[in-house]
């Protein structure tokens, strides 16, 4: 698991925990029943304050990404593979509508940003 | 989740100086920054926790117990680092910790040893020729030997270089891997505290501006710069001290989406660090 917090981050830091987790859990870099860092170990190693950490995983809990089982600590919840490839494809959806409206503000027309889109897509292989 | 430390409408009346209607409480496993500029009042609250001065009115219980009729027992638990160490000057360090070790049942001399190790702290030499530094390690260490189940800090960090004020941190942090240890932690300098605190209480001019958990601190206020022909008595409402130069202005608010409401995109809204905070409210209080 990599965790990077970023002090110049508009994003509360629980949320850039949590984001980061849950992009990993997406990408499948973190799997199904992996269990993650205790509350208090993540905190210490990220230097950040517990009830932070605490939030970062009530947001994934809430989400479905990560399982608490009492005691034990937290695991990566079980994934409908439907639901994930939903949720990836609500990733890259968010991405994109950034694009558009950076384009519309830019005054680069659909046809402008449809090609540059291609010519990515190509080089990336 | 219960308290260990639960201060309610404290009151200490110096005459020229008062703390007044003090109330905040620190729930178990968490570490609170108190926070405030010199004078504020920290000090003198701290002091009224350790009962090392008379309060005038109000309450305080520690680990759920009322701290003067058990002082005794709560102050074993206690790990204590007062901002201006006051041991016998003429003795060493083994000599402070053989004479004040036997006031706690629970103390670990291989702690001790360990911590002594870490500072770099010599056993033999006098207290007198300790810097300022070596003086504060030498509490750090000793109030971290008995097993403590509340620590409490009044300026720990001052006279510290940066490097060892960030060892403490690290030390502070695996103490918190145990959730029944709890930490208070008074300072000026809040950029130490800034990442690590749970909660923030911070006092000004004697009074309690804010004790709350940090993170919604630091989610509600923000600073807020712009140009001046945006600043009337309906936009002066939502800030808390400002600071205006000849080409704009700079002010703390903190109620971040009010503003966003009233004021939108004409803003730049940066986030507001403890220190800001500090700064900018410490104006308000000159300045209203």
């Amino acid at each position: 698991m990599k965790i990077i917090i970023s002090n110049a981050s508009q994003d509360p830091i629980y949320e850039q925990v949590s984001k980061q987790i849950k992009a990993q859990i997406i990408s499948g870099e973190l799997n199904e029943g992996d269990p993650l860092p205790s509350i208090r170990k993540l905190a210490k190693e990220l230097q950040i304050s517990v009830i932070t950490t605490k939030r970062a995983y009530e947001e994934l809990e809430k989400e479905g990404f990560i399982d608490t089982v009492g005691g034990k600590g937290c695991f990566v919840a079980m994934q409908n593979k439907e639901l994930l490839k939903e949720k990836k494809m609500k990733t890259i959806e968010e991405h994109l509508s950034d694009v558009v409206s950076d384009a519309k503000k830019l005054g680069v027309n659909f046809k402008e940003l449809k090609e540059m889109l291609s010519i990515l897509f190509n080089e990336e292989g | 989740m219960h308290n260990v430390l639960e201060i309610k409408n404290l009151r200490k009346d110096y005459g020229d100086f008062c703390l007044d209607d003090i109330s905040f409480s620190l729930p178990e496993g968490f570490i609170m920054g108190l926070i405030g500029p010199n004078g504020a009042g920290k000090t003198t609250t701290i002091k009224l926790i350790m009962n090392l001065i008379m309060k005038n009115g109000g309450s305080i219980k520690i680990f759920g117990k009322e701290h003067i009729a058990h002082e005794v027992e709560i102050k074993s638990r206690i790990g204590f680092v007062y901002d201006n160490p006051n041991y016998y000057e003429h003795l060493n360090l083994r000599q402070v910790k053989n004479i004040i070790a036997p006031f706690y049942k629970d103390w670990d001399e291989a702690i001790f040893r360990e911590l002594v190790d870490k500072f770099q702290l010599p056993l033999k030499k006098i207290l007198k020729k300790f810097s300022r530094g070596m003086v504060m390690k030498s509490a750090i260490a000793i109030a971290l030997s008995h097993h403590a189940d509340l620590i409490i800090m009044d300026e720990p960090t001052s006279g510290l270089d940066p490097i060892f004020r960030r060892e403490l941190l690290d030390l502070l942090y695996e103490l918190l891997q145990n959730e029944k240890k709890s930490i208070l932690f008074s300072t000026h300098i809040t950029s130490d505290i800034e990442r690590i605190a749970d909660y923030i209480t911070f006092i000004l001019g004697g009074k309690i501006i804010f004790s709350t958990r940090k993170d919604e601190v630091l989610e509600n206020y923000a600073i807020i710069k712009g140009g001046k022909e945006l600043l009337n008595e309906e936009t002066k409402r939502f800030f808390r001290g400002m600071r205006i130069s000849e080409y704009g202005f700079e002010a703390l608010t903190d109620n971040v989406d009010n503003i966003k409401k009233a004021l939108g995109s004409d803003i730049v809204i940066d986030k507001a660090t403890l220190e800001d905070i500090m700064y900018f409210s410490n104006m308000k209080d000159h300045h209203a």
